[in-house]
């Protein structure tokens, strides 16, 4: 057993182990820290800065999902610069990407009194759809850039490394080795990257199928073998 | 005006002969360290009072030591040679005019810091301090200046040297890192800090150029002349890049005791006949305007910080009344729009929307709610944004809204 350290969340004096981040100090304590690239199975990126918190004397606001408690910290969770800093990300995402299909990020924004429109007037990232595969189609309208399937197909999961990021600032997106079609890559077509996407932009192709009210071609099931 | 010190040999010596260097002074720090224990280096340091020169003020000798307390190796010393502040070409001066400089200091501090391998990442544009960097170290490597034991010591260390690709970005240390190790140029999140995870996960210490350029002079000069030079939170020789409306734009060594005024009407020759200061962009785009009025302030980091700018990396931008200051702000906003490396959503989303505002401001039709917008948007890159670069990203814009350098146009 780790020496306990004690540290202030919100009022609240805590014992935690020196190695437990905020986060999950936080979320022992039944605090609703928000979060959207972090993922139990995946290595913390720390791109969506939604966790962020306020560390009494730090310059800037921390991510709870990786900074490690110490003793003697003091924290808050929801501040006014770390309320703002939540609103404003929720706000400019919206802005960007369709979150139609996001329900938790519709309800972060709600939380935190975001203002869909807000940013309106400024450009959207746009994409073709990608259904070039029997398996999954891929509508990065949808995608909000959390790494999830980058990181999923590469080390953190299947070793496939299908999939990249291009592009760069607003321009980022997620891609295939020169753009090229998933049957043309490296993809095995194992469906993680699909399991792993919170919004929609990754779909089986049968659930999008339903979804668009087609009907699902026989050949996506007459193909197997009968039971 | 006190004789240079950094500058002492630039456009003196030929940059490619060694022999000339080691006439002014060259290698004997090398050799003088070499004498002593690697703890006595680092507590020179320290006691010199050097500051970070690429852009952080970060205390070197600190910097040093917790890079010699890592019982990890390999570790690594790295040149920081990217430059590529808007503004800023006082390294490039350095590298092209006294490479052997550059190359003693990385093996004193190699020595100093137990690392046996040093890396120079260039920015890909300097061509010509590229080919004389690597003349310099092929040269000192022959002259037994660097490889296996260095003059005839114990004590081994080599360079290799790697260029940019045109990456603002990775000129941030931890992206640094990431382009030399063959990866898409994006920071990291900080902790761990180079000094402990730094070039390819081990211990690493990461100095600009002109930090490095200091050291031979501390160690032959010893840091009670160092501190006796500039301020007591600033000590040492400063190079400037004065630029813009002023008649003799250039780089400028003098100590941050210095005024604005003294540095652009004396040093660079003050602006072009029948023009004055509009506005003074200091410390780059990263950095924030200087109004007229401010010309008087020294260019400590204490009067600095008073009047709401950085020292940054010695970037002067002179601008007179020719320039419309919002064209001004719409390169600044345009250039972080391009150069955000996309990685974290406060920056990736908030430079790109801020250059969609500042562009309606310029032209004059903005939005109901358009600086409410930037504010909000400035306040949550600076507060949430992964690297340096989202979080000054909005600085010079609103240094210009809040010292009133600029009208807001009224939405229609
Ligand atoms: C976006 C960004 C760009 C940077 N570019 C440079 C650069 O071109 N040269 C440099 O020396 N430091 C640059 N820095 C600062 C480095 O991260 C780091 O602080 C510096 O290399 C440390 O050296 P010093 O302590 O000697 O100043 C940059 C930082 C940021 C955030
Ligand atoms: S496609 Fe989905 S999992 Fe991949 S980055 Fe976009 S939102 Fe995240
Ligand atoms: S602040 Fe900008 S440049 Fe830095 S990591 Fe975030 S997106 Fe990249
Ligand atoms: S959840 Fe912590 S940065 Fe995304």
């Amino acid at each position: 057993m780790k020496d306990q350290i004690t540290l202030t969340i919100d009022g609240q004096t805590v014992r935690a182990t020196p190695d437990a981040t905020i986060m999950e100090v936080a979320d022992a304590m039944g605090l609703s820290i928000p979060r959207l690239c972090y993922h139990p199975h995946l290595t913390p990126n720390t791109v969506c800065r939604l966790c962020v918190v306020e560390w009494e004397g730090a310059r800037t606001l921390v991510p709870a999902c990786v900074a490690r408690v110490r003793e003697g910290a003091v924290i808050h969770t929801a501040s006014p610069r770390v309320q703002r800093a939540r609103r404003v990300i929720l706000e400019l995402l919206a802005s960007t990407v369709d979150l139609s299909e996001s329900p938790t990020l519709l309800a972060y924004a709600q939380a935190w009194g975001a203002d869909l429109r807000r940013f309106e007037a400024g450009a959207r990232r746009q994409f073709p759809l990608y259904d070039d595969n029997p398996f999954y189609v891929r509508d990065y309208n949808k995608c909000v850039l959390c790494w999830r399937c980058v990181q999923t197909c590469a080390d953190d999961l299947q070793y496939t490394y299908a999939l990249t990021l291009g592009g760069r600032g607003f321009h980022s997106h997620i891609t295939t080795a020169f753009n090229r079609p998933m049957p043309e890559t490296t993809c095995v077509f194992c469906g993680n990257c699909v399991a792993v996407c919170p919004t929609g932009a990754l779909k089986g192709k049968v659930a999008f199928l339903v979804q668009q009210g087609t009907p699902v071609p026989v050949a996506l099931w007459r193909a197997r073998p009968p039971r | 005006m006190i004789a240079p010190i950094l500058l002492r040999r630039v456009g003196h010596i030929d940059p490619e002969s060694l022999a000339d260097y080691e006439a002014y002074e060259g290698f004997r720090a090398l050799r003088q360290v070499l004498m002593r224990r690697p703890e006595q280096v680092v507590e020179m340091v320290k006691a010199s009072g050097l500051r970070g020169r690429g852009g952080a003020l970060f205390p070197t000798g600190v910097k040093w030591e917790a890079v010699a307390r890592q019982p990890r190796r390999p570790k690594y010393v790295v040149c920081n040679a990217d430059e590529s502040e808007p503004g800023t070409f006082k390294d490039r001066v350095l590298l092209e005019g006294d490479p052997f400089a550059v190359v003693e200091a990385m093996v004193i501090a190699g020595y100093a810091v137990g690392a046996s391998k040093g890396y120079i990442y260039v920015r890909g544009e300097y061509h010509r301090a590229y080919t004389r960097l690597s003349r310099a170290v092929s040269v000192a490597r022959e002259a037994g200046y660097l490889g296996t034991h260095i003059l005839g010591s114990d004590f081994s260390f080599d360079i290799e040297i790697r260029r940019g690709a045109g990456a603002y970005v990775c000129g941030e240390e931890t992206a640094l890192f990431e382009s030399i190790e063959g990866k898409r140029g994006m920071p990291r999140q900080k902790p761990p800090f180079p000094t402990e995870q730094g070039l390819f996960g081990q211990p690493t210490l990461i100095n600009n150029v002109e930090t490095l350029a200091c050291i031979p002079w501390i160690v032959r000069s010893g840091p009670a002349w160092f501190r006796e030079i500039g301020s007591p939170a600033m000590p040492g020789p400063k190079l400037f890049c004065v630029s813009g409306a002023v008649q003799r734009p250039g780089v400028y060594e003098a100590p941050v005791t210095i005024t604005l005024r003294e540095l652009i009407e004396g040093m660079a020759g003050g602006l072009p006949s029948g023009q004055e200061v509009q506005a003074i962009l200091v410390g780059g785009a990263a950095g924030a305007f200087a109004t007229p009025e401010e010309m008087d302030t020294p260019l400590t980091p204490e009067a600095l910080q008073a009047i709401g700018v950085p020292l940054g990396s010695g970037a002067i931008m002179v601008i007179d009344h020719r320039v419309p200051l919002w064209e001004v702000l719409r390169r600044v906003a345009r250039f972080f729009a391009h150069e955000s490396c996309g990685k974290c959503y406060p920056c990736q989303l908030g430079t790109y929307r801020q250059w969609e505002i500042v562009e309606r401001l310029a032209r004059g039709e903005p939005l109901p709610g358009d600086v409410e917008r930037l504010r909000d948007i400035a306040a949550t890159m600076a507060d949430a944004s992964i690297c340096g670069l989202g979080q000054t990203a909005a600085n010079a814009i609103l240094s210009a809204l809040e010292k009133g350098l600029v009208s807001v146009p009224t939405p229609a």
